[in-house]
């Protein structure tokens, strides 16, 4: 009798077995990079902000001073900082508007009507630009608005430039050509967040159920009382959710209003200038923390109205 | 009750789409103006010289080339730690669930500058020189997430029957990885590697944050920033904005190819 002889295991299934008595091992083995990644790196760099904006620099040396104090917030509501927030603010504000009255029927239609090859169609036609270069994109826009580009063209050519001429000599944001103007800047935001708009409102418009539409026609509701009382506050979370990132967005971009518009200052620009030129890293710290703060407001208000359901 | 859409309707969608597209082909029109100052439209006149003058412009290449590399290697940071979140967040429930659901998100969901001066503040702490190493640490943690919403879709629609299958019949983990998981996973990771590496080659915001200031870490969309505040031979911009366009349009339209046969299609949300 000679004893039983089993196959020698190899690491890899001594390391199978290990697994599987203890799944908590291999969930922690599988965590613990991504974890590391964006808990040290992420987290962490978003913590040295945080910790950064409650220093203050020395108004003589020009050097940071590593001690707690809320100066530098003071310093947000100077006139000239507390403008930049307030400009930002409205701008954000109308894109996101704005926006939403574009993205409405694309979205309605892509959702309602568009059925095979032209819903695809649709589903590329927004979600290419949405992918496709930012910096392009915007670079396309400055092409459109100089004094000299394609706008001034059509409005002369269709004998409209006075219509032009009274939108650019508007008192605020008006300018001496598109391409240095609020209304620039506006436009821009408005077309490179578009497709951020359109996508949830799309999920949004098509979550909502064909029988509750019927039902409501047989009850007797006209079509614009159907879409009122029964489409409208059903796509509601969608709308919602596309005005988080178009808000978002515009609260944080520093290029757009870089390239485009009357150099008036941004939150986003105010950072990047603060940190740069001016080495001023506490107050661009207390700036990037204002539209986190905006942003928090925003997202708690949005989950209440079950905007991150239609995510 | 299937109505067809009203006229105004079907107009607005329209317009609206020609919105999205029309401007885009306007770089391709001013690729080939013979005026090389403004942006005179109609153009005075057509010429194909400008691609012949980016070809030969030696401030050009490198960029293009620490783009690539840049874009490459976030890429593939990404597609190992997104995948590894996926996997994790799709087998188990466990206690910090939501918030590291939350934490994957962050880096896309707050504006790009707080991502970006988060890092620049962080990273001298770190005793680390600005490079395009950095440039790599930014991307790859605004990538993952993209990677990770792709794999854990698929994750959510395989079944764990195969994997048990799989032990069942003897394999240990790393065959049943190597075998089930990674063929199952395949287009989806792909699909995910496209989008990122398409996110990576033209992200401009957190790279002005993370990048040195040499021209050793001047990615390409640093450059076309640089022209477009101080235009020099106008149409040359547009001739690398033409490439930049084609490097991220196509791989974007192969990622829509490669899952457009399941319930989720890369590329909803970015």
């Amino acid at each position: 009798m000679s004893p039983a002889v089993f196959p020698s295991r190899s690491v890899a299934s001594r390391l199978t077995t290990l697994f599987w008595r203890h799944p908590r091992l291999l969930l922690g083995l599988l965590l613990a990079p991504p974890l590391l990644w964006l808990g040290l790196v992420y987290l962490g760099a978003l913590a040295a902000l945080l910790l950064q904006s409650f220093y203050s620099i020395d108004d003589f040396s020009g050097l940071i001073v590593p001690e707690l104090t809320l100066k530098t917030y003071a310093q947000l509501f100077r006139p000239s900082n507390f403008d930049v927030i307030t400009r930002t603010l409205l701008m954000a504000l109308s894109v996101t508007v704005a926006s939403g009255v574009i993205a409405f029927p694309v979205a309605y239609y892509a959702a309602r009507f568009a059925r095979g090859r032209w819903k695809a169609a649709f589903y590329l036609g927004v979600m290419l630009p949405l992918w496709s270069s930012y910096l392009v994109k915007v670079y396309a826009w400055k092409l459109i608005l100089a004094k000299e580009g394609i706008v001034t063209w059509a409005a002369t050519a269709t004998h409209t430039d006075w219509l032009l001429d009274a939108a650019l000599s508007l008192p605020g944001i008006g300018g001496s050509s598109l391409s240095t103007s609020y209304i620039g800047t506006f436009l821009v935001f408005c077309y490179v967040w578009l497709p951020y708009m359109i996508l949830p409102m799309q999920a949004a418009l098509e979550r909502v159920p064909t029988s509750m539409l019927e039902a409501s026609a047989d009850l007797g509701a006209t079509a614009g009382q159907t879409f009122r009382t029964v489409t409208l506050p059903l796509a509601l979370p969608g709308i919602i959710a596309g005005s988080i990132f178009t808000f978002s967005l515009t609260l944080g971009d520093y290029i757009i209003p870089q390239i485009i518009g009357n150099s008036a200052s941004f939150i986003g620009m105010a950072v990047y200038q603060l940190q740069g030129t001016a080495g001023n890293v506490p107050l661009a710290a207390a700036f990037a923390v204002v539209p986190i703060l905006i942003m928090l407001v925003y997202l708690t208000l949005a989950r209440r109205a079950g905007a991150f359901d239609a995510l | 009750m299937r109505s067809e859409a009203s006229w105004p309707l079907r107009i607005a969608a329209l317009a609206g789409l020609l919105f999205l597209h029309l401007p885009i082909l306007l770089i391709f029109l001013y690729a080939f103006t013979t005026d090389e100052r403004t942006f005179t439209f109609p153009p005075p006149g057509l010429t194909t010289q400008w691609f012949a003058v980016a070809w030969n412009r030696a401030d050009i290449w490198p960029p293009l080339m620490l783009s690539l590399q840049v874009a490459l290697f976030s890429t593939l940071l990404a597609l190992v730690l997104g995948t590894l979140v996926a996997a994790a967040m799709s087998g188990a429930r466990f206690f910090g669930r939501d918030q590291l659901s939350l934490l994957i998100v962050l880096p896309i969901a707050l504006p790009g500058v707080i991502t970006g001066i988060a890092l620049r503040s962080a990273i001298p702490m770190l005793h680390l020189n600005f490079g395009w190493q950095t440039i790599v640490l930014g991307h790859a943690t605004f990538c993952i997430v993209i990677v990770y919403n792709n794999a854990v879709a698929r994750f959510r629609r395989l079944s764990g029957g195969i994997l048990e299958a799989s032990a069942d019949l003897g394999a240990n983990a790393f065959q049943t990885f190597r075998y089930i998981l990674l063929p199952n996973l395949g287009t989806a990771l792909l699909a995910g590697g496209m989008l990122a590496f398409a996110l990576s080659f033209d992200e401009v915001i957190v790279t002005t944050f993370t990048a040195g200031t040499g021209a050793a870490s001047k990615t390409l969309p640093i450059w076309m920033l640089d022209e477009l505040i101080r235009p020099r031979q106008r149409p040359v911009t547009n001739v690398v904005a033409m490439v930049v366009f084609a490097t991220t349009f196509l791989p974007i339209l192969l990622a829509y190819y490669l899952t457009r046969e399941g319930s989720e299609t890369a590329g909803s949300g970015k």
